[in-house]
């Protein structure tokens, strides 16, 4: 059974501002939509319009929360960040802990924060633990199967999860219990389909060990975005 | 999600499956927004054959099961090199492409040109060169043309390397160049004759988001290569038997858009098979310095636009010489 941590969104929420108390110093009243509002909003959050702290859930330099389902965020592309944030917002894409944050945020603030949060470094992932069978998990993820016409999913994520351009996000380092929900969230119906509706038909094909297993083996890959030889 | 409402969710998705299959096999009316799952939550795996081939075709071993031995390794090897021949066969690449961009799942899916299927199959005679080709000569030819590089000495590791793998994975196939499974498919003519401008709108919305908007693929973050180059410079040369309209017809309804194949219908297959091969890729190997005589001696076919004018342009008189990059020296001395 998969943590859902969607499940008790003011426990977190409230966990995301104790943590967040410990970030850097940013003065909360500098709010504005440019490089240093995104960067306050970031650590500071906006009390006043009940927008808490993103470092609280998603880290001080956006690396994400590996033991939760915080996502990492830094290094991920900024159209991205802006489209997962505009159907957060508008309600296509449902979270009962990120909907009501990114309805806080004004059109502005999403872009500032997604370009800002596009540009932090990579953070070098902690690595995660493997699932039950990393064999068979990373011969999904490399190689599909190709009996159900399900292709690999490094053919579009990248070597490793890396990533490729706007429009393939990485998977590298990602929280394993994120990664998964994504997945179940799909199967679901509950986010929406994204580019050429790629994602839906892929998740489709997964079953629950299916799942675990290739969430694992991508949570255990390093984020990076080094060009290597 | 609690136990009740994880199975009430996969008997819909079951009946949704059912459904789509049902609705699927009269593909060529689906219209692209409709879900495609069939085979989607199939608990016992059937070998996947198109619709379009009626026999059963040979299934390879696994992976996994490769033999950890000394021939093991060499069967390993060819694995890689087979994935991965910028790194493992650099000095005879010319471009970032992989032999599984075209031979899919590494070379083992029926009716993808499998190894299994090629490897069976010869010695053969080829018109392409007017010989009796044996297996490692047909290897070559793919780093002549399709990797647009240069061909390994006959003998040389690589292809040693690749014969292996392909005689591991085939073992139990009968030897016969008519096995099912073998080649592409053969596509039904389209109902109209193939267009250049249809083609082009079918590339625009169904292709360009992962080959780019102008054909030449995407890398990954770390530079490694991500989607491939399906013209322009860094991709297969007009020698290529992917540059005919039949071969990439037949490919790309069987298998692309990746994730969605067989959401393209026959006549969309052949326009964007037309589009894509009436681009400039690097020259010919086999050119005389002449485009209208090497299109005389190894392009006269309907299926080939070498030494044709498109929008204007004489198609070969502008391409880059063949050969690419090969990355000199560096065979198998990175990881
Ligand atoms: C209380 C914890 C919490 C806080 C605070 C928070 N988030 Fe999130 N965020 C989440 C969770 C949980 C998800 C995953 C939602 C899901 O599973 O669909 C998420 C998802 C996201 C995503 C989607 C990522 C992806 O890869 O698709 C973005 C973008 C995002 N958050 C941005 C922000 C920004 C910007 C802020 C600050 C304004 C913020 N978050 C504050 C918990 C939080
Ligand atoms: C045919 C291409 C394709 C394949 C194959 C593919 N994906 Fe994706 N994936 C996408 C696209 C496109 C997106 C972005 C979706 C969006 O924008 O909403 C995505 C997004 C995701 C996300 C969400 C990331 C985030 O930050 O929220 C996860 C998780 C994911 N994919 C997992 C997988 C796994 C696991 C596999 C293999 C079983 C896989 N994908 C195979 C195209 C693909
Ligand atoms: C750009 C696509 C492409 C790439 C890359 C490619 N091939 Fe091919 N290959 C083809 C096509 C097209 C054919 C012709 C199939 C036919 O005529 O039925 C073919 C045929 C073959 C055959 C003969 C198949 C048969 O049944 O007779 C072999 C063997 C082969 N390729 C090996 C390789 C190897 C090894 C590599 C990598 C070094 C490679 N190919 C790279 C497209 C490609
Ligand atoms: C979701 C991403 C995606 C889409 C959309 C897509 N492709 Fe591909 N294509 C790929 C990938 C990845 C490969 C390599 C497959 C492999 O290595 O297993 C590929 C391989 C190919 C190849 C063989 C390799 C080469 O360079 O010649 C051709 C031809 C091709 N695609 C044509 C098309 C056409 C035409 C379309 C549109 C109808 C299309 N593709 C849509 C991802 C995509």
């Amino acid at each position: 059974m998969l943590l859902r941590i969607d499940r008790y969104p003011a426990a977190w929420m409230l966990l995301g501002v104790c943590l967040a108390t410990t970030a850097p110093g940013i003065r909360a009243s500098d709010t504005r939509a440019s490089a240093t509002g995104a960067k306050a909003i970031a650590a500071q959050g906006d009390a006043q319009r009940g927008v808490p702290p993103c470092a609280g859930c998603h880290g001080a330099e956006g690396q994400g929360n590996g033991l939760a389902a915080f996502p990492r965020l830094a290094g991920l592309p900024a159209r991205y960040l802006r489209q997962q944030l505009e159907t957060l917002a508008d309600g296509q894409r449902n979270s009962a802990v990120m909907s009501s944050i990114a309805k806080a945020l004004s059109p502005d603030e999403v872009s500032a924060l997604s370009a800002y949060y596009s540009e932090l470094p990579v953070p070098a992932s902690s690595p995660q633990r493997a699932g039950s069978d990393p064999a068979a998990a990373a011969e999904l993820a490399e190689h599909g199967r190709a009996d159900d016409r399900l292709p690999a999913c490094v053919l579009c994520h990248g070597r490793r999860g890396v990533g490729i351009g706007d429009d393939f996000p990485p998977l590298a380092g990602q929280s394993a219990t994120y990664i998964a929900n994504q997945l179940e969230a799909w199967k679901a119906g509950a986010r929406p389909a994204g580019p050429m509706g790629l994602m839906p038909r892929i998740a489709a094909k997964l079953s629950e060990s299916d799942i675990r297993g290739v969430s694992a083996y991508f949570a255990a890959q390093p984020a990076t975005r080094d060009v290597q030889p | 999600m609690s136990a009740i409402a994880r199975s009430v969710a996969a008997a819909a998705a079951l009946f949704l499956a059912g459904a789509v299959a049902y609705v699927s096999s009269t593909r060529a009316e689906v219209s692209n927004a409709t879900p495609r799952t069939e085979a989607a939550v199939a608990s016992t795996p059937s070998p996947q054959v198109p619709s379009d081939s009626k026999r059963s075709a040979f299934i390879p071993p696994p992976l996994s099961a490769m033999p950890k031995d000394d021939f093991g390794k060499m069967v390993r090897l060819g694995e890689q090199i087979f994935e991965d021949p910028a790194h493992h066969a650099s000095a005879y690449v010319g471009n970032d492409l992989r032999c599984s961009n075209c031979h899919l799942d590494a070379g083992r899916l029926a009716n993808s040109a499998p190894m299994w299927g090629a490897y069976v199959s010869y010695p053969a005679y080829r018109s392409k060169n007017g010989h009796v080709n044996t297996f490692e000569e047909r290897l070559q030819g793919c780093f002549r043309f399709s990797m647009n590089g240069k061909a390994p000495p006959l003998g040389d590791k690589v292809l040693v390397a690749l014969e292996s793998y392909s005689y591991w994975m085939s073992r139990g196939a009968r030897v016969d160049p008519d096995i099912a499974g073998r080649g592409y498919p053969k596509l039904d003519k389209p109902p109209m004759p193939a267009d250049y401008k249809r083609g082009q709108q079918v590339y625009d919305e169904n292709c360009a988001l992962c080959h780019g908007a102008h054909g030449t693929g995407r890398q990954a973050n770390d530079g490694s290569p991500g989607f491939p180059a399906l013209w322009g410079p860094d991709s297969f040369n007009w020698g290529a038997g992917m540059g005919s309209f039949e071969n990439a017809a037949a490919f790309i309804r069987a298998n692309m858009p990746l994730g969605l194949a067989g959401s393209l219908s026959v006549q969309d297959a052949w326009d964007v098979a037309t589009f894509m091969d009436s681009q400039e890729r690097p020259q010919d190997p086999r050119f005389t310095g002449s485009v209208a005589e090497t299109r005389q001696r190894f392009h006269n076919s309907s299926n080939s636009a070498y030494g044709t004018v498109v929008n204007g342009h004489l198609l070969g008189s502008d391409s880059i010489t063949s050969g690419g990059h090969p990355r000199a020296t560096e065979t198998s001395s990175r990881p």
